[in-house]
């Protein structure tokens, strides 16, 4: 079973690898097939691990080398498959397996096509690394991993200059979220005396709670930044300057849900402080609506996407909150299938429209697209959480969870927000495909895609409809190592109510949706009507101002700091500091160079100066030492040691 | 009066200095050896009068490896003054300066 542990974890690498070497070359075909076949053997061997698990119920725990010794420190480079892990590698190889394939058509007219393929496989090894370490050191190295390959895959059209402002705005947001992050893991390992997860988790009930909780926090700060949680959400939808299948793997299926992942992963810590769980809950129904209320009037296809990803990571984020960690897990997964159909069908409607992103200059696009047309609605469907597809399932779990333990309000808000995911989920199914066809009007003419892309997407499509009929089994798989707590409502009645009348909310947001946006007379916005005016779509739109407050309140003070710091410290002070030492020593040897002026008598006079001022010396240290004892009587008077 | 030690090196001591001001002072080149004669003897003298003093005859011994040191020197030195004035026309220390720095 380790050979293929190890190669689930390095096929990804060997890929990257092979593409690499392509990497400056023009596009090559076989530095996109190399990587996605190395990606299906990874996802293979994932599968026979999934496999063992599930028979033996047990766990495959390796220690390929030791990292680091010194002391007390020990940090192998350890991996561990167990049921929580397993769970992340199949999500993680299978959805990147889809991407992969699906990219070798999305990125064909690419010239950096080879690129491409290196940094994406890139990203998939160091996910494995970070779901597969059996240690907070290498999980940290995955999470730093990923960072710098989602910085590369953001910017990856580097040209643009939007697109590496948006990188560098992931990168650093990522930043100052693994600061936290690292923060987390030394109060780890300074209170437990190990990185290990097994030894750590089992050391922490004895410790206090004041540090268990400075822990939590710290580590949910890590959380945040990956999984963009409020206030550092604002990267993702930039992020979406990325190429489609970009936002479909990282920024939708796993990078992203890395955060939960550490909640899930660190679920001993968690339990031990139920109230920094419940600020995590609290904060992720907040990001869950707040995510929501955006995603309703906005105009780009991708961003409307981006902020649905937000608002589900709030969902798991109140499930893993609440303590109910094997929930989160499962809306992870489940999330992860169709947000990844979803985005690739989105890649699918701008390939047909020029890289057009605006909904509402299409319409009427299902007559030329019918593949990307039932795939997307299907995603969608699932999405906002209709039975029986994927997401009634896991996502109405979520909300049972909040209603089972009291937290009314958070259930409120989630099913409140249940009702906003369907609306805009279907906002932009109806405006991309339903209507009067706009596109016309910007004489674009679409196209369906490769047939291969379309089959690619097939097994996220089939996963997105049976997902739930997995949970049984998902369930006794995963709470072997999770808490097995079952969440039933305990009225039956009560429960029928809750999921019908969910269902009927979720289904007259549907319908709304429709009525309002699939009908003919759509137009696209000039920006005159009474509705785009009001103040409320204009908070929306502006992202309630947090990106404009970041950029006048933080960016711009720091800027002006760091100005004035250049100017006032490093130029007056440091540099000039630099600057008269050479100087000094520049004058030194101007002044002194008549000394050399090859005149005999003029050197014949130094050197006579030279022995009297080393005689005088002579004279004054044998002095000194003659008359020591009077010199140190006197310095004593005068209170000097 | 009885001349001891102390006058042979107070003797000496004023040699070396007139000799050192010679040194110094002096632009011609042939002057020059003069005041180095009168260093290398000054320190001759202290050494036969310590030499005599202590009664040992190291430093006498010593006094006679200067001067034969200075004779040969001087004749050297003396051998580059000739030559340098038969080129120069002149052995004037101040024009002396080809290794000016």
């Amino acid at each position: 079973m380790e050979m293929f542990l190890y190669i689930a974890l390095f096929a990804p690498l060997v890929g990257s690898m092979f593409a690499a070497l392509f990497s400056a070359s023009p596009k090559t075909l076989i530095a996109g097939i190399v990587p996605s076949a190395l990606l299906f053997i990874s996802f293979l061997a994932s599968s026979i691990l999934l496999a063992y698990v599930l028979k033996t119920g047990g766990s495959i725990h390796v220690e390929m080398m030791t990292w680091m010794a010194t002391g007390d420190l020990y940090i192998p480079f350890g991996f561990m498959v167990d049921q929580v892990s397993v769970t992340m590698m199949m999500v993680v190889t299978l959805v990147s397996t889809v991407v992969h394939v699906y990219a070798i058509g999305y990125m064909s007219h690419d010239k950096a096509f080879n690129r491409f393929f290196a940094w994406l496989s890139a990203f998939v090894f160091s996910m494995m690394i970070l779901v597969m370490s059996d240690n907070f050191a290498g999980l940290f190295i995955g999470w730093e991993g990923v960072g710098l390959c989602s910085w590369g895959l953001i910017g990856f059209w580097y040209h643009k200059e939007v697109a590496t402002w948006a990188a560098n705005e992931a990168f650093i947001m990522n930043r100052i979220a693994d600061l936290g992050m690292l923060i987390g893991i030394f109060l780890v390992y300074w209170n437990t005396g190990t990185l290990q997860y097994v030894e750590a988790f089992a050391a922490m009930p004895s410790l206090e709670t004041d540090i268990l909780t400075w822990m939590g926090i710290f580590l949910f700060i890590g959380a945040m930044g990956k999984s963009a949680q409020f206030p550092l959400h604002t990267w993702l939808a930039d992020a979406m300057e990325g190429p489609t299948p970009v936002s479909a793997l990282i920024h939708a299926a796993t990078m992203v849900t890395a955060g939960v992942y550490l909640i899930v992963r660190a679920n001993p810590l968690y339990d031990l402080i139920p109230h920094v769980g419940l600020f995590i809950a609290s904060l992720g129904a907040f990001v869950a609506l707040f995510a929501a209320s955006m995603a309703l009037v906005n105009r780009d296809m991708k961003r409307i996407i981006a902020y649905s990803t937000l608002s589900q990571l709030g969902y798991m984020f109140v499930a893993a909150g609440l303590g109910a960690y094997w929930v989160a897990l499962f809306h992870l997964m489940a999330h992860a299938f169709f947000k990844a159909l979803l985005f690739l069908g989105a890649g699918n409607v701008m390939h047909a429209m020029n890289d057009e992103l605006d909904p509402f200059k299409m319409g009427g696009l299902s007559k030329v697209m019918k593949g990307t047309f039932i795939m997307m609605t299907i995603a969608s469907v699932a999405l906002a959480g209709i039975f029986p597809l994927a997401g009634f399932f896991s996502k109405d779990l979520i909300l049972e969870v909040g209603f089972i333990q009291n937290h009314y309000i958070i259930y409120t808000v989630l099913l409140f927000t249940a009702g906003l995911t369907a609306f805009y989920s279907f906002r932009l199914v109806a405006l991309i495909f339903h209507g009067e066809e706009r596109y016309k009007l910007f004489g674009i003419d679409p196209h369906e895609a490769y047939k291969f892309m379309l089959v690619a997407m097939t097994p996220l499509l089939l996963l997105a409809i049976i997902a739930g009929s997995l949970k049984g089994t998902y369930f006794d798989m995963v709470t072997i190592v999770l808490p097995a707590t079952q969440y039933h409502v305990h009225s039956a009645v009560v429960y029928w109510i809750m999921t019908i009348g969910t269902q009927l909310f979720v289904i007259g947001a549907i319908a709304f949706a429709y009525k309002k946006y699939a009908l003919s007379e759509v137009k696209v916005p000039d920006g005159t009507s009474a509705m785009e005016n009001s103040f409320g779509y204009k908070l929306l739109k502006n992202q309630y101002y947090i990106p404009q407050f970041y950029e006048n309140y933080l960016v711009k003070p720091y800027r002006e700091l760091s100005l004035a710091f250049w100017k006032e410290v490093d130029m007056k002070i440091v540099d000039a500091t630099v600057d008269g030492i050479a100087k000094a020593i520049y004058n030194t040897g101007e002044n002194t160079r008549d000394m050399q002026n090859g005149n005999l008598s003029t050197m014949l006079k130094w050197m006579v100066a030279g022995a009297v001022g080393l005689l005088s010396l002579a004279v004054v240290f044998g002095l000194a030492v003659k008359f020591s004892s009077e010199i140190e009587f006197f310095l004593s008077t005068l209170g000097v040691q | 009066m009885e001349i001891g030690l102390n006058h042979y090196l107070v003797l000496s001591t004023i040699l070396f200095a007139i000799g050192l001001v010679g040194v110094m002072r002096r632009k011609n080149l042939l002057l020059l050896f003069f005041a180095t004669e009168i260093l290398l003897n000054s320190v001759n003298i202290a050494f036969a009068a310590i030499s005599h003093y202590y009664g040992d005859l190291t430093g006498q011994m010593f006094a006679f490896f200067v001067i034969a040191i200075a004779a040969s020197e001087v004749a050297v030195g003396l051998g580059l003054l000739i030559v340098w004035h038969k080129r120069h026309g002149n052995i004037d220390l101040d024009n002396m300066s080809t290794m000016r720095g």
